[in-house]
């Protein structure tokens, strides 16, 4: 099944839900009728919060890089000694 | 499939399982002959071959490969050229025809991607007997340095996006570092058509949509170039069509 059938399914699913509340009267209707709106601001919200949290715990590695240039010095030693021309240009 | 997986596992306890590295490069003179040598040091028990496919660099990295290949063994490095700049998804292709492994692994050679974790991605292959292992730079042990706010968030922003719309099962979609096992990646290779970024995107959602075991080990990300990895407005619009298409297409 084609993903965007998936994500059809579930709004369909949802919308469902919604129109069986507005039918029932199980809330008062004004509130049903604002639901959308408060889904698509949760959504919103979620989006922005998932992101925050991704850019507050964002894995930095500056460690990595000092290692790194170890390991260059360390290849362009060994690889000058045999014969590959690594000089730096 | 299961089949073919068992068949695999007795064949590797008869017979030492081979990996074959294709290296892209254009222009990666220097970079390439610091990775050839990485990979030599950090995979010592590890039958392997290193593909090049260079895309015609006129910076001369075709020779310093050849001068590798004296050191190494022109059995372990294999050169093979193109004769022009075609593309990241055609390099895996045209790597592939060449590989004799069981395994493939792709990697980027401007050293972003240490070859230091290609252990890792091999004991991960055999724990799991994945189809995939893919590197991924945001979980703990994983990290990116070099990369300023912007760039951050964009990254973010993209992949929460992804997430939510394509459900893909991985925490990195756009990194490129991953080992395949080969009949896996042909199938791939030739099912993808995206460029760039999406491309890689493209590669780990099929996957997973047709049902292949894809495993993640941590990977850290060295961004040396600066610069290199701006995302500009063309790059941002790009990726946002990809998404559409792999919502219709996947």
């Amino acid at each position: 099944m084609k993903h965007i059938f998936k994500i059809t399914s579930v709004l369909a699913a949802i919308s469902a839900i919604w129109i069986g509340l507005l039918q029932t009267s199980l809330l008062p209707p004004n509130y049903t009728w604002l639901l959308p709106i408060y889904l698509v601001v949760a959504l919103g919200c979620y989006g922005l919060f998932m992101v925050g949290i991704g850019l507050m715990f964002f894995p930095t590695c500056p460690q990595e890089a000092v290692l790194l240039q170890q390991d260059i010095v360390e290849a362009k030693e060994f690889l000058s000694k045999n014969g590959v021309d690594v000089a730096s240009d | 499939m299961e089949e073919r997986k068992d068949e695999l596992q007795t064949k590797g306890k008869e017979k030492k399982i081979k990996y074959s590295i294709i290296v892209p490069t254009y222009n990666e003179r220097l970079n390439i002959a610091l990775i050839i040598y990485l990979i030599f040091k950090h995979l010592r028990d590890v039958e392997f071959e290193v593909i090049v496919v260079d895309d015609g660099s006129p910076d001369g990295t075709q020779d310093i490969v050849k001068q590798l290949q004296q050191v190494y063994g022109e059995d372990r490095i294999l050169l093979r050229a193109r004769p022009r700049k075609l593309g990241l998804g055609t390099a895996y292709y045209h790597g592939l025809k060449h590989a004799t492994g069981d395994f493939v692994v792709i990697m980027d050679a401007d050293l972003s991607h240490h070859p230091k974790y290609l252990p890792s991605f091999i004991r991960k292959q055999k724990e799991t007997g994945a189809n995939i292992v893919t590197g991924t730079r945001y979980v703990k042990n994983g990290g990116v340095h070099g990369w300023n706010l912007m760039r951050k968030l964009t990254s973010r922003g993209a992949n929460v996006l992804a997430q939510t719309l394509l459900w893909p099962g991985v925490s990195d979609l756009t990194g490129s570092f991953r080992l395949y096992e080969r009949s896996v990646l042909e199938d791939l290779v030739t099912s993808c058509v995206s460029k760039g970024y999406v491309f890689q995107m493209e590669m780990i959602v099929r996957a997973t949509r047709k049902g292949y075991h894809v495993e993640e080990v941590p990977i850290t990300f060295v961004d040396r170039v600066f610069g290199s990895s701006k995302l500009g407005g063309s790059e941002i619009v790009e990726y946002l069509k990809g998404l559409v298409y792999l919502l219709f297409t996947t």
